[in-house]
């Protein structure tokens, strides 16, 4: 018995110190610098000094509330969007076409996801272009005259961020489908209520837990989202992402940038938490 | 509505048609660039001149095609090297990770649950930049106290392998752990009262159950791994990997050898997709 206990112990710590190590030295330690650096600014002497700085520089440019207003505003509504476009996909997937057809849906589903990010939104350029695919074919046929401009625009950002980002709402919207019983919809209909009605009063209560996990990843993949406002949104579509690419990457004020990573995060984590709250759920259940 | 219930041919119509727009969308942009990786011009897109091979093949300095371009070709090597690394450590540690939070019972385990999940809604900017931030750091430290240079501390190779760990160790924990939720833990009973010590039981029952998961999971880090570019931007040294290659060359020089890489990379993915259908067939 005693030597049972002792293996146990020798397991427990097998598992519990590499866990510990990737824990504490890749997201404790970095969040914790990532704070600390956001209070730091260079005073005259070239020395690290704690300051406020960072911060009131943020709310006193218009430009960078403005960008942050608007980066949540913009992932908000596509993750509404988001939700609107998948939710009849993920129904029929599960409810609606048979099993084989639905495997293969759902390897074409699947193809976008693992193709990568940077491939899709090079697709979409290349679509979307003045002298784009679609352009090309609008005006081969003579519905137009001009290229319409599409790339480089609100329009053309936000169906970027919704391509890379819908497939995340379908995929756990459909797993709460699955376990959800054909015969409550039967009932439904066999005491006479309507589409409508069985939609919005069984279907979307039975499966809030996917649609809940789904708006969370899609709301984060979006609003941290770097590829879709850079290479298809237009000089207006500033994303408050690029700001912090610009503060490491071109300009080298890394304290400014680590303040607004640190909005960022915090600004993500608000509105999820927010959403969780509204639900009822538990970030256990997102990753699920 | 539903497969045993009757419902109006126009709903039903009405229904196909969305579908097939939406996966129309879905296919649109991958099915463009992978035609246009054949088209006999020098621009990105329509009109098409005829089809050629060329963005594979040519070496003339007009068209380099992809496999005559040395930077290309280097930075897929080092992409799939990064994916070999991470896949390994991220599954390595996520698998332990599973069975901590799934075996054992501990003080804190609550709050160290709740930080193996956080890289799932941190932005991946934000990994990024919190990592060059603490390497960066810890390199100015060791080089001031002992007169150091450690790579490993600045923008660099190890750098990115490190960085896309922390959040594919996460990814892997959860592919393992939906696994280990089904397994009927008797078995591992069985084996402790058969005087099989614990580590004995996870190493013979416990991780064969695993092993489809394991499989993968070590699949999704990989690819997960050779996609990203949110966390990967920040770290990269002077071997840049494939997106961040082909983003650099998007931005400043777009040849349709950007359609040929895509091209390759869409039918690789389409490759394992058609596998894994088969694959999941086969097993029913």
């Amino acid at each position: 018995m005693r030597n049972n206990k002792h293996s146990f112990n020798i397991t427990f710590y097998l598992l519990i110190v590499p866990v510990l190590i990737w824990l504490i030295f890749m997201i404790v330690i970095p969040h914790a610098e990532l704070l600390i650096s956001s209070f730091q600014v260079e005073d005259d002497n070239g020395d690290m000094v704690f300051s406020f700085g960072n911060y009131i520089e943020f709310f006193t440019q218009k430009i960078y509330w403005l960008t942050f207003v608007k980066t949540a505003a913009y992932s908000i509504g596509v993750t509404l969007l988001a939700f609107i476009i998948a939710f009849p996909i993920a129904f029929y997937l599960t409810k609606v076409t048979s099993k084989k057809n639905a495997a293969f849906l759902m390897l074409l589903l699947l193809i976008p996801l693992w193709v990568g990010e940077l491939v899709t939104v090079y697709g979409w350029m290349v679509l979307l272009g003045d002298h784009g695919v679609i352009n090309h074919f609008l005006m081969t046929i003579g519905i137009i005259n001009e290229p319409i401009n599409m790339l480089y625009t609100n329009f053309s950002m936000v169906v970027g961020l919704l391509y890379m980002s819908m497939l995340f709402m379908v995929i756990p919207v459909m797993s709460t489908l699955q376990s959800m019983d054909d015969s409550l919809i039967e009932a439904a209909c066999d005491l006479g209520a309507s589409k409508w009605d069985i939609f919005t009063k069984i279907i979307i209560p039975y499966s809030m837990p996917g649609i809940t996990s789904g708006a969370i990843i899609v709301f984060m993949l979006v609003i941290g989202d770097y590829l879709a406002p850079n290479l298809l949104g237009g000089k207006n579509s500033l994303w408050f992402t690029e700001q912090i690419y610009n503060d490491f990457l071109q300009t080298f004020n890394w304290n400014e940038g680590a303040a607004f990573g640190f909005l960022l995060l915090m600004l993500s984590s608000g509105i999820i938490w927010l959403a969780l709250k509204l639900s009822g759920q538990k970030l256990e259940k997102v990753g699920a | 509505m539903i497969r045993s219930l009757p419902s109006s041919p126009l709903y039903r119509i009405n229904y196909r048609i969305y579908v097939f727009l939406f996966f129309t969308f879905l296919l649109m942009p991958l099915i463009a660039i992978s035609v246009l990786a054949f088209n006999d011009s020098n621009f990105i897109s329509l009109p098409w001149n005829g089809f050629t091979t060329d963005w594979f093949f040519s070496a003339t300095d007009e068209r380099q095609g992809l496999f005559s371009d040395e930077e290309l070709i280097a930075s897929i090597f080092t992409s799939l090297s990064t994916g070999f690394f991470v896949a390994a450590l991220s599954t390595l540690v996520g698998t332990l990770a599973a069975l901590l939070f799934e075996e054992e019972q501990f003080r804190l385990k609550g709050l160290l649950y709740f930080l193996a999940l956080a890289p799932l809604v941190i932005p991946g900017v934000i990994l990024g930049i919190s990592l060059l931030l603490t390497a960066t750091s810890a390199g100015n430290h060791i080089e001031d106290s002992f007169g150091l240079d450690v790579e490993l501390f600045r923008p660099s190779y190890w750098l990115v392998v490190l960085g896309q760990f922390s959040f594919g160790a996460t990814y892997v924990m959860l592919l393992v752990s939906a696994r280990l939720k089904k397994f009927d833990r008797t078995l591992e009973e069985a084996a402790l009262s058969l005087k099989a010590t614990r580590l004995e039981a996870i190493w013979y029952v416990t991780l064969p159950f695993l092993r489809p998961a394991i499989i993968g999971a070590f699949v999704v880090a990989f690819i997960l791994s050779f996609s990203n570019i949110n966390t990967t931007i920040f770290l990269i040294g002077s071997d840049p990997t494939l997106p961040i290659d082909l983003y650099s060359r998007i931005r400043f020089s777009s040849t349709p050898v950007l359609n040929a890489v895509s091209f390759l990379i869409v039918l690789t993915i389409s490759g394992f997709a058609i596998i894994n259908l088969f694959a999941n067939r086969s097993n029913k």
